[in-house]
């Protein structure tokens, strides 16, 4: 894992004492809220429905257990006793006072972490592949690339007000665990005919109340390339981003309105003239970041795999866990083990802080300390023998952190909604939970199979409808929640925005209506191993749309 | 009848508050000075300028409410959330402390 340096140290503990100067003069009185407003945003620092936000940065997912048991420490003295994680793998706090902020950010630089770039029209923190360093199909750690581009965008001054936020995600194998095709820069490591490591460069995707799937603008950029051509990219879109409409502002619009051939001209142009300076990274300065994500020495285990047949001869549930939640190590005697942060009938993404603490403690003692947070509002031990999977799966269940439903129905993402967004329209969460109940049986979820559901509750999509299998958006109609549906979304290499079904549902019609779509999928897929995306891109949404609202409904 | 109240949230802890009719920020809705004409509407709008100026709220926003009784019902689901808490976690917010309350 990464760790602080000198100069890191010293960055994050000048900006705690900066906070807490501006947070005692905003409590003196001696600065306006208009004032203030955006340095606390700077902070991470946002105003919700029924108190302060704070959103902390978790810098491309990872987590150590030390860092994880902050966490926890955090929400028992200066919240709720839980937290928050997020579709952009960080953790919001839900209810912390004002004055309490510097002492909190205090405590986190004591472990290395901040709340910086999680907000504000800069670029924001860098996020990756949850099973980056950890998964078989890995072609190159995605972290040291996710490390550089933190240091390099960090208070970048050129880049620190943009006409709108930037998001960039990396990821390291083919298979897109980190949605990069809808983010402002998408970067996919890969490997030229020669071998050498290089990106497939995406630009312009993003959610929001305009989905849009970034376009590749180069197929292979090199390494060394990575802070040049980034750099290329973010100054065509400050000089030539909109400023005039903030929801037309984000580089997804700019590339649309441009056209792609035209941005890449732009971009390839800014690149030329700064290819070969400062920036272009050395092998060694590469080298030294990569030091720090290197692989785990894991000690040969061979064991498990013996011990693992019989412990799942003897526990159908276990077995279950194991199917669905362990996915394939580049050790074949280890396993990546993904902890659903969705029991049934729970709230996505919320973890309490004695749950932070088991999570912590079982890294420490079964997955190289390290821990990862995903997109998809889950925790990940990365490095777990397979020989240690039963022991693991023991200590999850007696906190509730064992649910065997990792990409299935009920491993729902939601945003907070109306329940403490101030953004927000509709609620998502209570949606997500009822679902989640409607679908909870073990034998339905996986005679279902792999369905990604994903609920925002209002246009700015941070619960990500755009791509979900069944995507569902609330929005305020009269006073009342109305809940429209898409379908057909994904945010995987395969990248499609989803198509809006027709008229919303109610708050009480919305879990009948994903149940009708989910019963007639299972009427007319090939067979159990067509999943609901691949019968939707086989069939297209007539068969849905006629479940939902009739025949004639495509009539027009 | 629908009528209006003033709202905000807290400085120190960003709490929902309402101004009430003897001139404090209260923690819960009931008490909260009620605007039944387009004077009185002013009359809170003032007032939030002077509060958000004497640093005590931030967020402020004059909203609709219902008078049921001797309660007020804010007509907007937000609010009603804002004035219990999240309607997932009973045991959380205002609501908490009333617990017949129901925002839905």
């Amino acid at each position: 894992m990464y760790r602080y340096d000198e100069f890191d140290h010293a960055f994050v503990s000048a900006r705690v004492e900066q906070f807490k100067d501006q947070v005692e003069r905003r409590l003196a009185g001696e600065l306006t809220e208009e004032q203030f407003r955006p340095l606390r945003l700077m902070n991470g620092v946002y105003l919700q429905l029924h108190a302060y936000m704070l959103r902390v940065a978790i810098p491309y997912g990872t987590l150590s257990s030390r860092q994880m048991r902050k966490l926890a420490h955090i929400a028992r003295h200066y919240d709720r006793g839980y937290g928050h994680f997020t579709t952009r793998q960080n953790l919001q706090y839900n209810w912390p006072a004002l004055a309490d902020m510097p002492k909190v950010l205090d405590e986190l630089a004591s472990v290395e972490m901040h709340a910086l770039q999680t907000s504000g029209n800069c670029i924001r923190n860098v996020t990756a592949d949850h099973f980056a360093g950890a998964a078989a199909d890995e072609v190159a750690d995605p972290r040291p690339y996710a490390e550089i581009l933190r240091q390099w965008s960090s208070m970048h001054p050129e880049f620190s007000y943009l006409p709108r936020k930037f998001k960039i995600a990396v990821t390291g194998a083919e298979r897109d665990r980190a949605a990069i095709q809808v983010h402002d820069i998408g970067l996919q490591l890969k490997k030229n005919e020669a071998g050498e490591l290089g990106f497939a460069v995406y630009v312009g995707g993003g959610q929001g109340r305009t989905p849009m799937v970034a376009k590749k603008v180069r197929d292979f950029l090199p390494v060394e390339d990575l802070l040049t051509y980034t750099t290329a990219i973010v100054r065509v879109y400050n000089l030539n981003g909109r400023r005039d409409n903030k929801y037309k502002a984000r580089i997804k619009i700019l590339v649309h309105e441009t056209g792609t051939e035209e941005i890449i001209r732009q971009i390839e142009a800014e690149w030329e003239a700064i290819r070969d300076t400062d920036l272009k990274m050395p092998q060694r300065d590469i080298d030294a970041i990569d030091e720090y994500f290197r692989a785990p020495n894991l000690a040969q285990r061979p064991e498990g795999w013996s011990k693992l047949a019989s412990e799942r001869k003897a526990d159908p549930a276990f077995a279950r866990w194991v199917d669905q939640n362990v996915t394939p190590h580049k050790n074949p005697d280890y396993g990546v083990v993904t902890i659903s942060l969705k029991p049934i009938g729970g709230i996505p993404g919320d973890a309490t802080d004695a749950q932070m603490d088991l999570v912590a403690e079982i890294a420490e003692k079964f997955s190289q300390d390290e821990i990862r947070v995903s997109h998809e509002q889950n925790l990940v031990l990365p490095h777990v023998a397979i020989a240690d999977l039963r022991i693991v799966y023991d200590l999850l269940l007696t906190d509730g952190l064992a649910t065997a439903n990792a990409g299935l129905i009920t491993d729902i993402i939601a945003c907070p909604g109306l329940d403490y967004c101030a953004l927000a329209n509709a609620r998502s969460i209570p949606v997500a939970q009822r679902i989640s109940e409607r679908f909870g049986s073990p034998e339905r979820q996986s005679d279902i199979g792999e369905l990604k559901i994903k609920i925002s509750g209002c246009i700015n999509a941070c619960g990500h409808h755009h791509v979900g299998h069944i995507g569902i958006l609330g929005v305020e109609k009269k006073g009342e929640e109305l809940y429209q549906i898409s379908l057909g979304g994904s945010g995987d290499e395969i990248c499609t925005i989803g198509d809006i079904t027709g008229r919303g549902f109610s708050s009480e019609e919305i879990v009948d209506a994903v149940e009708t779509i989910v019963d007639r999928y299972l009427e007319i897929r090939a067979d159990k191993e067509e999943s609901f995306l691949a019968t939707y891109r086989r069939l297209g949404a007539a068969p849905f749309k006629n479940a939902l609202y009739g025949e004639t409904a495509n009539a027009a | 009848m629908t009528v209006k109240v003033l709202t905000a949230n807290r400085l120190t802890d960003g709490e929902a508050v309402w101004l009430g009719a003897n001139g404090e920020w209260l923690d819960h809705i009931d008490g909260a000075l009620i605007a039944r004409h387009a004077e009185a509407v002013s009359a809170l709008e003032e007032a939030g300028k002077a509060a958000i100026k004497s640093n005590l709220v931030i967020d402020v926003n004059v909203i609709d409410v219902e008078e049921r009784g001797t309660s007020l019902y804010p007509i907007r689901l937000r609010e009603r959330i804002r004035q219990l808490g999240p309607t997932i976690r009973l045991d959380l917010g205002k609501q908490a402390e009333k617990p017949s309350a129901n925002a839905a």
